[in-house]
């Protein structure tokens, strides 16, 4: 078992998946247009090295360890994306499968610095998708621009990726701890309460991708989408 | 007796009741206007108390004392600059956490302060009891409760505000930031101690720190060593935490305010949804909160074009009955045209459409936003507003539009930027107001039947949507996202309602009337004088050939210009003895087409100059002049090839 094909799985997972619900075999067997049984086999060794919990009916769900690998490698891939279309011209129809070929052998370094060189985008540009965020310590963006020269690896790495919170259900909570973007952005959050830190409720959002609504210090806020996308919480499960 | 002059500012977050203390505290003396060179409201009233003349200003409700906002930074240099004698922060106890992250920045600030925790009565509902007492003792100025829809507590808060600054204050606690930070406070501090300046010291040093644009380009012509220093320190400070100074800064207060809300409250929530909750989870659902919306919306309308429409007509039946009298006083000369069919038409129109359907209009308004159902529109409406560059707030003054583009110019100072302002203002122009919809009706409705009246306002609704969306793409800069506080439902009160009614009918005739008296003038005149045929005759390229529309068309449009529906009135007055059937059912959809686009009405464009500078205004209508022409041209083409 290759780390290009764990890579693979878990990202195929990570993307039918939807807030966190089990994928089943066939939907994944169409996904790779593979034969069931050699799905079954793989999710198996899978759940053995710990990335998924499988079991035969219910299909399979990443495990905390299998989410990370399965955002890091797809904050890969569409962050290549952004670069094959935006900087290389490349069509836009034909950049997914050029980035499924080079997501598996981008390094950690090289991914951080694309990710700058780009001005850290927010989504890929063939479906829209969001960029997970990096695992670095910094608040916003720009404190990675200012800061990133001095010593990375004095500043350490997050144990978690954070999530932005478009991605918590209903009801779920999580702690800010990045939001994509520049001091501006942070500072009208922080002054609304969104400090680094502070715990957020998500209580809903509205329909057709419209606002969320949180709880935040005993407040009810109403946040736009494309900001919402931007703020990143280290997720704690309701 | 000595009547000495006091000036007291209220200050504090949006939805904390501040307005009802500060009509309950000033009554009808008031006085709204707006900031020196911006387009920020300022409410000003004055009172009587204790041998004092008191001035309140009401200051805007904002959540910090950055420079995000126009309306943040007008009220800190206010306080900062002007220094009131003293400040009522006005506090909404049932989000105390929150509302004194805005104490602590006021504090800092160091002016004579008081804070009124508003809204005890809410917060109870929902658990929350406040100590006023360890609140008083943990921020170290006086603290009062107070219920302002009741009056209650109010004009305590008045002695204790004139108690405090005829002693003075000396209690105040600051906050005290992590070691590493007051530190280096304390530095900068050094370095500014041979500089004067209106700030406290203090209060520069952090500012430098977090670095505050605004603050560092004033200190750096009196202490230019102050900034490089403060540049240095924050840089350390940031090294250490790893998070930008202001973040570091910005947290520590929240945590401050946080620690005094914990330790001043206590917490029992209730196990049951409270009303409010449920009345809010039923208007932000994703099925029902449409559909309440949705009904609401076109029942107002209904019931607010009904009313209009009874009222506007009684009123000009029992206003044109002056007529003879106006006759008898100036005869029928030039004088007398002049006289009646000038100044007093303009006055009847303007008094026939701001009557029946404005004060309506801002009753429901002030309703709904008293009542806290706003902003649960813009919370449904955000996503659709998005596509053309404006978040959700933007959709409360195109409502308003619908009854008149004036107002609804006037309510898109809510939109937190310049370039949104701008867009949004562009927007509700294209709105058909209430004396389109006379056009509307009274022409295509009436003539060719409802459905094709209707079918005009989707593709008025659809034009609002292309141009929008135009104008966000040509329009430079960034949509700022919707970041919006929705605070707990609440009864509106009838009295505030009525007073905000009433300002903004002021507002409304200071700036429309004026413009419509003097523009029936001139037309009036240019009617006795007979110049009014030689233009029409000039504009007849346009109306005649392009358009296909009779040449009086040219003339009804101009007067238009002061009012719609005059355009239509005077149409079927031209067009008599046949009467507006002369038209063919294509001349009558391009005309309504026409008279809905071609330009904003007199007072419109002197509310968008006065809101958007004139340069902006004229560009706005220069394009929706053109626009109906093109449209109207194109409209009459592509309907005489199908009908």
């Amino acid at each position: 078992m290759s780390s290009k094909s764990v890579e693979d799985y878990l990202k195929a997972i990570y993307i039918l998946s939807q807030n966190g619900k089990s994928v089943s075999t066939t939907e994944i067997s169409e996904h790779f247009n593979i034969a069931p049984a050699s799905v079954t086999e793989m999710l198996k060794k899978l759940a053995k090295k710990g990335y998924v919990r499988y079991s035969p009916y219910h299909g399979a769900q990443l495990t905390s360890d299998g989410f990370q690998v399965a955002e890091r490698v797809t904050r890969k891939h569409r962050l290549l994306e952004r670069f094959l279309h935006d900087v290389l011209r490349i069509r836009e129809d034909k950049v997914h499968s050029e980035a499924c070929e080079m997501e598996h052998a981008l390094s950690d370094e090289a991914e951080e610095s694309l990710c700058r060189y780009l001005n850290h985008p927010d989504r890929c540009p063939d479906d829209g998708k969001i960029i997970p965020a990096c695992d670095l310590p910094f608040s916003t963006c720009e404190e990675c621009i200012e800061l990133h020269k001095k010593d990375l690896e004095e500043s350490g790495r997050r144990e978690l990726i954070p999530v932005s919170i478009t991605q918590l259900k209903n009801g779920e909570r999580g702690k800010v701890s990045f939001i994509r973007g520049g001091h501006k952005a942070l500072q009208r959050l922080s002054d609304m309460g969104l400090t680094p830190g502070t715990e957020v409720t998500v209580v809903k959002s509205a329909p057709f991708h419209g606002p969320l609504e949180i709880l935040v210090r005993g407040s009810r806020l109403a946040l736009g989408r494309g900001m919402s996308e931007r703020i990143f919480v280290e997720a704690e499960k309701a | 007796m000595t009547h000495k002059k006091l000036i007291i500012a209220l200050a504090g977050n949006a939805n904390v009741g501040k307005s009802v203390i500060f009509n309950y505290l000033t009554g009808l003396h008031q006085h709204i206007g707006n900031w020196p060179g911006k387009t920020v409201e300022r409410a000003e009233g004055t009172l009587s108390f204790k041998g004092y003349t008191i001035d309140i200003i009401d200051l805007p409700g904002i959540y910090s004392l950055s420079t995000y906002s126009l309306e943040e930074l007008v009220s800190r240099k206010y306080i900062a600059v002007e220094r009131p004698d003293l400040v009522i922060n006005v506090v909404d106890a049932s989000v105390l956490e929150r509302n004194l992250f805005f104490t602590l920045q006021l504090m800092e600030l160091e002016t004579p302060m008081i804070v009124a925790l508003n809204q005890a009565d809410i917060a109870k509902r929902k658990g929350i009891e406040i100590d006023t007492e360890k609140l008083e003792q943990l921020l170290g100025v006086p603290v009062l409760q107070t219920v302002a829809t009741k009056g209650r507590g109010v004009s305590q808060l008045l002695e204790i505000a004139i108690k405090v600054i005829e002693k003075g204050q000396t209690t105040r606690r600051e906050v005290r930031y992590g070691e590493e930070v007051e530190g280096r406070i304390a530095r900068i501090t050094e370095t500014l101690q041979d500089a004067q300046f209106i700030y406290p010291r203090r209060y520069v040093a952090i500012k430098l720190l977090e670095g505050d644009e605004e603050i560092a380009r004033e200190i750096a012509k009196l202490a230019p060593k102050a900034v490089n220093t403060a540049k240095e320190l924050a840089g350390e400070i940031e090294n250490l935490h790893g998070h930008a100074c202001s973040t570091v800064i910005t947290s520590e207060r929240y945590e401050a305010a946080g620690r005094i809300a914990r330790q001043a409250q206590k917490l029992v929530p209730p196990l049951k949804l409270t009303a409010e909750e449920r009345l809010h989870n039923l208007t932000t659902d994703r099925i029902t909160g449409y559909l309440i919306m949705g009904s609401s919306l076109l029942l107002i309308f209904f019931a607010i074009f009904t009313f209009g429409n009874y009222t506007s007509d009684l009123l000009s039946n029992l206003l044109n009955r002056l007529e003879p009298l106006s006759t008898n006083l100036f005869g029928t000369g030039i004088v007398g045209s002049l006289v009646w069919g000038g100044a007093a038409e303009g006055l009847i129109a303007g008094v026939t459409v701001a009557l029946p359907y404005i004060i309506p209009f801002y009753i429901v308004l002030y309703f709904l936003e008293d009542s806290g159902y706003l902003s649960r529109i813009a919370f449904l409406m955000d996503n659709i507003m998005h596509k053309i560059g404006l978040h959700g707030k933007a959709f409360i003054p195109m409502m308003l539009g619908y009854g008149c583009n004036v107002p609804a110019c006037l309510g898109c100072r809510i939109m937190e930027t310049k370039r949104e302002r701008t867009l949004a203002a562009f927007v509700t122009t294209l709105v058909p107001c209430a004396a389109r919809t006379v056009i509307i009706l009274g022409l295509v409705g009436h003539f060719l039947g409802i459905q094709w009246a209707l079918a005009l306002y989707v593709f008025d609704l659809v034009v609002i949507f292309a141009l929008g969306r135009l104008a966000f793409r040509i329009m430079p800069g960034e949509p700022s996202a919707l970041i919006m506080e929705m605070a707990d439902y609440r009864m509106p009160q009838v009295k505030t309602v009525l007073k905000e009614t009433w300002f903004r009918l002021a507002e409304f005739i200071k700036i429309a009337f004026p413009l419509i008296i003097v523009g029936s003038l001139v037309i009036k005149a240019a009617d006795v004088f007979g110049l009014l045929n030689p233009v029409a005759n000039l504009l007849s390229p346009v109306t005649v050939t392009w358009l296909g529309l009779p040449v009086i068309t040219g003339i009804t449009l101009i007067f238009g210009v002061l009012r719609k529906e005059l355009s239509l009135i005077l149409l079927a007055a031209l067009l008599a003895p046949v009467g507006l059937q002369a038209l063919t059912p294509v001349q009558m959809v391009v005309f309504t087409l026409v008279a809905m686009f071609y330009i904003p009405c007199v007072a419109t464009i002197s509310a968008l100059v006065r809101e958007l500078g004139g340069k902006k205004a004229l560009y706005i209508t220069l394009f929706e002049i053109a626009f109906a022409i093109i449209l109207g041209g194109v409209a009459l083409r592509l309907l005489t090839l199908f009908a």
